[in-house]
C-alpha cells in the first residue's frame, strides 16, 4: 500500500529484503500433482489427497509446508522422493522426472535425497553409528572411507562420543540428531523432513531446527520441511506453501504468507496458529473488562508506526489502551497484533478510524 | 538300573537319531521356512513386493499344510518323498518330512514376527535407496532377531515331539525308543531316563535360545 501520496502518511511497510539477482534453479517442481488412495472397503469412495498440486522448490532454500493434519503434507513429501507415486500430473527433481522412471530409476534418485522422520525410525538393532552407516552400505562406500565419514557426521551433530551406543539410550533430540546424520550421510543435494520436530519438546525442537538452519547454510542443502507447527516456518522457513484439504491454497515468501495472506483459506490457517485476533472467547472476556470500543490493528514492518497511531488518537482526544496481543517475528521481520479498547466521544472514535483506515492502517472493530 | 544298562547301547544310538533328525530338520526347515515366510511378508498387500497371486498361493498352502497334524501329514506326502529321496521309511524319510512341516510353521512364524517390525523403519530404510531384497536381509530379520529366536526356540521343542513319532516309520530316535524298549516291555526305567533325556535336551535347547535371544534384544 503505498501512502507517499497522501498527505500525512503512515510510512509504506518496509521494504522487502532485496532478492537475489537471479533466482537459483529450481530443484523441485509438481506439475499438476494429484494423488488419489483407494478406499478402505468394497464400496468406499476413493480418498482425494492431493488436488492439482504445483509447486517449484528452488536449490538452497528452505522450502515449509504447512497445513492442518489430514492435509496431505506427508503424501506430499513421499512423492518428492518417490516412496509414492502421484496418480496424476508430474514430480521433477533435479534433472529426473520421477514419475518417468522406473522403481530401480527412482531408487538412484534416492540416494540424492536424506530423510528425516517424526518418529525418527532409528534402525534398533544397529549402534548410533551403524544407523549412520547404513545409507553408505548402501550405496557401496567401502571401509575406511566409510567409518570416516561416519566419525564426521556425527562430529557435525556433536554425538561422536555416543556412536556405540543403542538408539534406545539417547533422547528424542539425540535420536533426531542421529536421524538427520543418517539422513546426510550419502551427501545429499536435499533434505526431505517430515514433521521432524513434532515429538519434541519446544527446547529440543530449537535445537534441532538449529541444526537444520546449519545443514542448510553450511552444506547448501535444499531443505524441504514439512509441518502443522508455525513456529517451525517462522523460525527456518524462506519460503511457505499452505496446504489445505490437499490444495496448494497459497505459496511465497514465509513472511508474505504468514503476515499478509491473500487468500481466506491461507488466512484462516495462520489465524489458528498465530492467533493475529482475540478468539470469541477472549472478546468476550476483555468485553466484560472493557466498556468502549475495541479494534484490533494488524503489525507488520512498518517503521515508527505505533507512533503515529497515537498521534491520530491523541488528535481526536480518544483514550488507546492496549488490552490483548503480541508482536514477534517471521523472517527477521515484525509480525502481529494489538487489540486497543478506545474510550472517547463516538465522533472522534470514528474519526480517528477513518483516518487511520485511509493511512492504510489494517485494522478490524470488534463486534460489540 | 540293570534293565536299562542293558540297553544301553541303543539308547546311545537313540540319542544320536534323534539329534540326526531334528537337527537336520530344523537347518533345512530354517532356511525353507525363512525363505517361505519372507515371502509371505515381503508380497503382503502394500508392502515391498506385493503380488497377490504370489502371497495367495502361497497363504493357502501353509494354511492347508500346517493344521495336518504330522503322523497324517508323512503319510500324506509319500509319493513326494518317494519322489526325492526314494523311500518312505527309515530316518531320512522322516527328517525329510519333519523339515517340510517345520518349514511351514517357521514360515508363518517368520511372518508374523516380521509383521511387528515398525514400517517407519521400514520406509526409512527404502528412503536411503535400498533395494527390497536387501531391506529384508538387513534391516527387517535384524530388527525382529529377538522374537525370531524365541519363536525358532519354540519349533525346536515342537520338532523334538514330532520326532517322537518317527519310530511309526521306522526312523528311530528316542520316542521310539522308550515305546520299542520301554513301554511295551514293560520296562520303566528305559520310558522315565528317556522321558528325562527328552526334557534336558528341551530344557537345554530352551536355554541356549533364551540367551541367545536376550543378547540380540540387549536386554
Amino acid at each position: 500500500m503505498p501512502a507517499n501520496s497522501r498527505p500525512d502518511p503512515v510510512p509504506a511497510p518496509a521494504p522487502a529484503p532485496a532478492p537475489a539477482p537471479a533466482p537459483a534453479p529450481v530443484h523441485v517442481r509438481f506439475e499438476h500433482v494429484g494423488k488419489t488412495f483407494p478406499g478402505k472397503g468394497r464400496k468406499a469412495a476413493p480418498h482425494v489427497v492431493l488436488d492439482d498440486v504445483n509447486l517449484e522448490i528452488r536449490r538452497g532454500e528452505v522450502f515449509g509446508v504447512i497445513g492442518h493434519s489430514g492435509a496431505g503434507k506427508s503424501t506430499l513429501v513421499r512423492l518428492i522422493n518417490g516412496l509414492e507415486t502421484p496418480t496424476t500430473g508430474r514430480v521433477h527433481v533435479g534433472p529426473h522426472d520421477l514419475t518417468a522412471l522406473s522403481e530401480r530409476g527412482r531408487r538412484e534418485v534416492r540416494r540424492d535425497i536424506g530423510m528425516v522422520f517424526q518418529q525418527f525410525n532409528l534402525f534398533r538393532s544397529r549402534t548410533v553409528a551403524g544407523n549412520v552407516a547404513y545409507p553408505l552400505k548402501v550405496a557401496g562406500v567401502r571401509q575406511p572411507e566409510r567409518d570416516r565419514r561416519v566419525a564426521r557426521l556425527l562430529d557435525f551433530v556433536g554425538l561422536l562420543d555416543r556412536a556405540h551406543d543403542h538408539p534406545e539410550q539417547l533422547s528424542g533430540g539425540q535420536k533426531q540428531r542421529v536421524g538427520i546424520a543418517r539422513a546426510l550421510a550419502t551427501e545429499p543435494s536435499l533434505l526431505l523432513a517430515d514433521e521432524a520436530t513434532s515429538a519434541l519438546d519446544p527446547e529440543t525442537t530449537s535445537e534441532v531446527l538449529a541444526l537444520l538452519r546449519q545443514v542448510n547454510r553450511d552444506l547448501g542443502i535444499t531443505i524441504v520441511i514439512i509441518t502443522h507447527e508455525l513456529d517451525v516456518i517462522r523460525s527456518v522457513a524462506d519460503q511457505v506453501a499452505v496446504l489445505d484439504s490437499g490444495r496448494v491454497v497459497e505459496t511465497g515468501s514465509a513472511y508474505d504468507v504468514l503476515a499478509q495472506s491473500r487468500t481466506e483459506a491461507a488466512a484462516r490457517f495462520v489465524r489458528t496458529t498465530l492467533r493475529d485476533r482475540p478468539s470469541p472467547e477472549t472478546l468476550a472476556r476483555l468485553r466484560t473488562a472493557h466498556p468502549g470500543r475495541l479494534i484490533t490493528v494488524q503489525v507488520r514492518g512498518q517503521a515508527g508506526f505505533q507512533t503515529r497511531l497515537a498521534r491520530r488518537f491523541l488528535d481526536h482526544q480518544v483514550a488507546a489502551d492496549i488490552v490483548f496481543g503480541g508482536i514477534s517475528e517471521i523472517q527477521e521481520r515484525p509480525v502481529g497484533s494489538l487489540t486497543f479498547e478506545l474510550t472517547g466521544p463516538d465522533g472522534a472514535v470514528d474519526a480517528a478510524l477513518k483516518e487511520l483506515r485511509a493511512d492504510g492502517v489494517d485494522l478490524v472493530e470488534e463486534e460489540a | 538300573m540293570h534293565e536299562f544298562l542293558g540297553n544301553l547301547s541303543v539308547y546311545r544310538e537313540a540319542i544320536g537319531q534323534t539329534f540326526y533328525i531334528v537337527s537336520i530338520s530344523l537347518v533345512v526347515g530354517g532356511v525353507l521356512g525363512l525363505a517361505l515366510g519372507l515371502v509371505l511378508y515381503a508380497t503382503r498387500p502394500g508392502n515391498l513386493l506385493a503380488n497377490r497371486a504370489v502371497f495367495l498361493t502361497v497363504n493357502v498352502l501353509v494354511n492347508v499344510v500346517r493344521p495336518v497334524p504330522f503322523v497324517i501329514f508323512i503319510t500324506a506326502i509319500q509319493p513326494l518323498m518317494l519322489h526325492a529321496i526314494g523311500t518312505t521309511i527309515g530316518t531320512n524319510a522322516v527328517t525329510f518330512a519333519l523339515s517340510l512341516s517345520a518349514a511351514f510353521a517357521i514360515s508363518r512364524l517368520v511372518e508374523q514376527n516380521l509383521l511387528t517390525v515398525d514400517p517407519g523403519v521400514v520406509e526409512a530404510a527404502r528412503a536411503t535407496g535400498a533395494r527390497p531384497v536387501g531391506i529384508l536381509l538387513t534391516v527387517l530379520i535384524p530388527e525382529a532377531l529377538g522374537p525370531l529366536i524365541l519363536g525358532y526356540t519354540f519349533i525346536f521343542i515342537a520338532v523334538v515331539d514330532m520326532s517322537a513319532q518317527a519310530g511309526l516309520f521306522g526312523g528311530g530316535g528316542l520316542g521310539d525308543f522308550a515305546i520299542t524298549y520301554g513301554s511295551q516291555r514293560y520296562n520303566w526305567p528305559v520310558v522315565y531316563i528317556t522321558v528325562a533325556t527328552i526334557i534336558v535336551i528341551v530344557q537345554a535347547g530352551q536355554f541356549l535360545g533364551n540367551w541367545l535371544a536376550r543378547r540380540a534384544l540387549r536386554r
